[in-house]
């Protein structure tokens, strides 16, 4: 499980570029499950066939596959690349990062930085600006040229690290361990007696506005969907508030955007399993694939599980991998629980 | 040569805390050096001696590099931190640290973009703020692990990449390092003390000590130092430039060169047509402020190879720059008469 973790995240797959992951993420899908589909937007379905027959709901479970990324804008006169951001990347984390320039061969780039040495007070206390920043091939101009292309995808080089106990950090975590979680429930249903037809989606353009969410909810046309992301973890900078225990167990998100009756469901079942949930709220539709898979078609009552994630958006975005495990198991027992009279979860 | 520089730059010798560097240094350099030990201060000191003796020269590269100590372990099992020398805290979010000597993995993190208001983006975020996430759940977890006084590092591996141009961690000063070894190889007519020194980055302080006990004739002073050769920059203060070869210093904020010996490196470089370069800039300061003050005083020089984003966990260096510099440099103690 780490180890697909590891491997996926090392794989590049910006939000609009998702065509190599997607290959991979189909090929792992493919050892667990009946049939595995992918659309013209790359979106993967890992579709699972429960013992029931059509009286029984049909499942979609999304977790995206999309990364931020940056994108080259320039070459300078000197061969530096300027470069623009692909869904949120903080600025501030950038100065001497390392980066993978994805031109006609893969680039080592460094994010450049001025030396401390030459700073003046003022500069030292200013947010170099994303557009005031550039990137170091170590290559001469021409040779630039002849390599990179304005419009080139740049990934953050950041493989996965253990940390203490089961903590892991590295780039893309989010939302690739919600993929890691896809391949688990799978692995978890055969172990259990289920009557649904399970339909596991990898999707994609979920950084720039849950693209992939819209289209593939249309096309797999769930009865029932549970959305899995990551949300922030508990850090020293930020209030307890926005914030969720990195030890507590997984987070269960309540508000409008989610099913009311299915979520109670839910946390129904992590009681019956003794397993540790928190909830977290969303007075707004959430940021994830969950606000548009509730809204596909004629309307898909949804649910949102998500794993608390530190530091997100960042080249060390740090997760406990206890919680992938226990995700996994408890929405494996949650769908082996719809049985017949599933319908009555879902009246107002 | 190379080799020798990836060794050094991955093994961590935060100023105070060079153990791994110099272990390296004694083994690589006892079976060159007729001498070699470790001073009270922590320097080692590999003495060769010339085929006709005499002269001494003390040649110095710096063991330390910047860095971090552990300053205090919260009760929610974060580890607070004080820089060690002279670090931009811009360019420390988001970087992975090892901590203590079993290498602990950490992170510097912050809380993330959508957690920030629209103005703390733009802000500067301040070093006394941040912390070392290890993944520790508790005060108790992290001490199990890392103690108040252990030092960190930057994560970052040696890269070869570009045109032939390395990216590491602590080029400055193992680059110098990895020459002086190199010049081990040699001999010459003076007698060479090669001094890796402990404490540059917090105030020259190997060096000062080393100067003394040695009491040299003359002084050499190998660094890494500031590039910043890049767009925006004014050409007045891009220093050094990458890839035009060692940069021989007439100044900077710690000495002024020795007016012969400054002419005499430029010349070995014509004579030999080394690729050489003159720092343009007055930045920095390095051992040779502390050699050239030694005792009644020793007139000393500084040669370079440029390192862009110096003091950071990502420098880069030409490869080039590199070998000519040791190039230069063993030309020029060739030439030095005994």
């Amino acid at each position: 499980m780490k180890d697909f973790l590891k491997e996926l995240i090392e794989i590049p797959g910006v939000s609009g570029y998702e065509a190599e992951i997607a290959g991979y993420i189909a090929n792992e899908f493919r050892q667990h499950c009946d049939e595995v589909v992918t659309d013209p937007f790359y979106n993967v379905y890992g579709i699972k066939r429960g013992a029931g027959d059509k009286s029984n709901p049909k499942v979609m479970l999304a977790a995206h596959m999309d990364e931020i990324a940056l994108m080259v804008k320039d070459i300078d006169k000197s061969g530096f690349l300027r470069f623009t951001n692909i869904g949120g990347v903080d600025q501030r984390i950038l100065l001497a990062q390392e980066v993978i320039v994805h031109g006609r061969d893969k680039l080592t780039g460094i994010v450049a930085v001025m030396p401390p040495h030459l700073l003046s007070p003022e500069d030292a206390s200013r947010a170099i600006e994303m557009k005031d920043m550039y990137i170091d091939l170590g290559l001469p101009c021409e040779r630039v040229k002849e390599l990179v292309q304005v419009g080139d995808l740049i990934t953050f080089k950041s493989p996965l690290v253990s940390m203490l106990g089961s903590f892991v950090n590295g780039k893309s975590i989010d939302d690739r361990a919600g993929v890691v979680i896809l391949n688990e429930v799978m692995k978890e249903l055969d172990k259990l007696v289920y009557q649904a037809e399970v339909c596991c989606v990898a999707t994609v353009q979920e950084e720039v506005g849950t693209r992939g969410a819209i289209i593939s909810t249309y096309r797999a046309e769930p009865d029932i969907g549970i959305a899995i992301d990551v949300t922030h973890g508990d850090t020293p900078d930020a209030s307890k508030d926005d914030t969720y225990a990195m030890d507590k167990g997984i987070v269960v998100c309540k508000g409008p955007n989610m099913h009311p009756g299915l979520t109670e469901r839910f946390l129904e079942i992590a009681r019956e399993y003794r397993m540790d949930c928190q909830v977290a709220v969303s007075p707004r539709p959430t940021g994830t694939d969950a606000r548009s898979m509730q809204i596909s078609r004629a309307g898909v009552p949804t649910i949102l599980v998500e794993i608390p994630l530190r530091y997100m958006h960042t080249t060390v975005e740090t997760l406990n991998l206890d919680h992938i495990k226990s995700v996994a198991r408890l929405i494996a027992l949650f769908i082996a629980s719809l049985k017949e009279g599933w319908q009555e979860w879902l009246r107002y | 040569m190379v080799e020798v520089l990836k060794r050094l730059a991955e093994a961590r010798g935060v100023t105070g805390n060079e153990n791994e560097v110099r272990d390296i240094i004694l083994e690589l350099a006892r079976p060159l050096a007729d001498e070699c030990y470790v001073d009270r201060i922590g320097n080692v000191i590999a003495k060769k001696k010339g085929s006709k003796g005499g002269r001494k020269v003390m040649i110095a590269a710096h063991m330390d590099e910047i860095g971090f100590i552990i300053s205090r372990i919260s009760d929610n099992g974060m580890l607070r931190f004080l820089p060690v020398g002279g670090i931009d805290q811009r360019i420390l979010v988001s970087k992975r640290v090892l901590v203590g000597k079993d290498r602990v993995p950490g992170v510097i993190g912050v809380k993330a973009i959508h957690l920030q208001e629209p103005d703390e983006r733009r802000k500067v975020i301040n070093q006394k703020q941040m912390y070392i996430d290890i993944g520790a759940r508790s005060r108790e977890e992290a001490e199990k692990v890392v103690k108040i006084g252990d030092y960190a590092s930057f994560d970052s591996d040696f890269v070869c990449f570009g045109d032939n141009k390395v990216k590491s961690k602590a080029l400055d000063d193992r680059a110098g390092c990895s020459i002086l070894l190199e010049l081990l190889k040699d001999t010459y007519e003076c007698d060479l003390y090669a001094c890796f020194t402990v404490q540059e980055e917090i105030g020259l302080r190997g060096a000062e000590v080393a100067a003394y006990h040695i009491e040299p004739d003359l002084g050499l002073v190998v660094e890494g130092t500031t590039c910043a050769d890049l767009p925006d920059v004014p050409d007045h203060l891009h220093t050094t430039r990458m890839g035009k070869g060692p940069a021989i210093s007439f100044m900077d904020n710690s000495s002024i060169a020795n007016k012969d010996l400054f002419k005499r490196m430029v010349k070995t470089a014509e004579d030999n047509s080394i690729p050489y370069q003159i720092k343009e800039n007055v930045a920095g300061g390095n051992d040779a402020g502390r050699i050239q003050t030694s005792r009644s005083g020793v007139p000393t020089v500084v040669v370079s190879v440029p390192c862009r984003y110096i003091h950071s966990p990502s420098s880069v260096m030409d490869l080039d720059d590199f070998k000519n510099t040791h190039l230069l440099i063993q030309k020029f103690l060739k030439g030095v008469e005994a």
